[in-house]
């Protein structure tokens, strides 16, 4: 491990490097796990290999954004509570100054007939987009072969888009039945012991 | 009010979205346009073109974007420290669990029950989405299809499954068609 000079040093350097990967990431969470991992492992070394798959896990497994939860994690291994002020402030600050910029255009962007079109295109790849996501992570979810995850994928499904369910309550349900199997996978191992 | 409004809504968009990206979707959504009416379903779908294009986590982006046009730039602050405060505290204290324990299976086996419940919030989010572009918000008879944006969508949902283009190219043409063909 590299021990940088000084505390002020290293959490200026932590902020500003969280701040250009946060600024230069498009698409998603993993994305931006992806240049975290060539930053403070491979660059800097600040952070070894095996932690930050499990940082990875940890930052998806948790609520909120990932890229969010990985910076406070990043932040807190490498400098603690100041560490983690820092990263967080770093991730957030770039899509807040460029959604706050859009956001102030977009009165007179949207009754503008061009931008109007064009969003309406847009509107039409963003659908596919997504329902191309939702194809892959489907897939994934049937690749399981488990009879329980494909029925909470049905149900949740019904649940939301026909019968208009509370989205928190599916969440908290499904939660639900993940440490109900949690517990029985555990007890029937302690028994086979 | 409305500030603790905001706060309060998007308290539950950060504690509630788990697995990142398109998760926080079906909450913003059920949050902002359904229960606060603070978007249009027209506004939200611009907003998640929007933040697809734009770096940084869907959820800031809406906290922001909702933030600033309810109630100006301290709005936009407030949205987003409710976005992540669930994430400052959970995540923290995980870390911390971890550190000591080094344990992870009973997270992971919750999260695997989660994650189908995820996918089909997501399918349910961009379903109403593809709606919403195919019969632009009126009833779903055969005489309101909008045949230019469902040709899009399916030209664009062909090119993702088949070639994996870029999503970003994808939405910028499908933009730059629906400029072309509108217009002419």
């Amino acid at each position: 491990m590299e021990q940088p000079p000084s505390r002020a040093k290293l959490l200026t350097k932590l902020f500003f490097s969280m701040l250009y990967i946060s600024a230069f990431t498009f698409g998603g969470g993993f994305v931006i796990i992806t240049f975290m991992k060539q930053k403070f492992v491979d660059e800097l070394h600040w952070i070894d290999e095996q932690e930050m798959l499990d940082m990875t896990a940890l930052a998806q497994s948790s609520p909120g954004a990932i890229a969010v939860n990985a910076a406070i994690l990043v932040g807190w291994r490498v400098a603690g509570f100041a560490g983690m002020v820092v990263a967080v402030l770093g991730c957030i600050i770039p899509p807040m100054v460029t959604l706050s910029a859009i956001s102030l255009c977009y009165a007179a962007f949207a009754t503008n007939r061009y931008v109007a079109l064009t969003l309406k295109g847009m509107q039409a790849g963003v659908a596919a987009v997504i329902l191309d996501v939702v194809c892959s992570l489907g897939a994934n979810v049937l690749k399981m072969k488990s009879a329980v995850h494909l029925a909470i994928m049905v149900a949740a499904f019904v649940a939301t888009f026909f019968f208009d369910v509370n989205v928190i309550y599916i969440i908290l349900a499904a939660g639900l039945i993940g440490v109900v199997l949690a517990m029985y996978h555990k007890r029937k191992g302690g028994l086979a012991k | 009010m409305i500030y603790l409004q905001l706060l309060w809504s998007f308290l539950q968009i950060g504690l509630f979205s788990i697995g990142g990206g398109y998760a926080a979707m079906p909450l913003i959504q059920a949050q902002v346009v359904d229960h606060y009416g603070w978007l249009s379903m027209n506004e939200f779908i611009d907003l998640i073109t929007i933040a697809e294009m734009t770096p940084g986590p869907i959820a800031v982006n809406s906290a922001t974007f909702v933030g600033i046009r309810i109630a100006g730039f301290s709005g936009a602050v407030v949205a987003t420290l409710g976005c992540i405060a669930p994430s400052l505290i959970i995540v923290s204290l995980l870390s911390y669990i971890y550190t000591k324990y080094r344990n992870l299976s009973t997270l992971q086996s919750v999260l695997g029950s989660l994650r189908p419940a995820v996918v089909a919030l997501i399918a349910s989010a961009g379903l109403s989405i593809l709606l919403e572009v195919v019969f632009d918000g009126q009833a779903m008879v055969l005489d309101s299809v909008q045949w230019v944006g469902l040709c899009l969508f399916g030209a664009a949902f062909f090119i993702l499954r088949r070639f994996k283009w870029n999503p970003i190219l994808v939405m910028s043409l499908c933009g730059a068609a629906g400029l072309v063909l509108g217009l002419s």
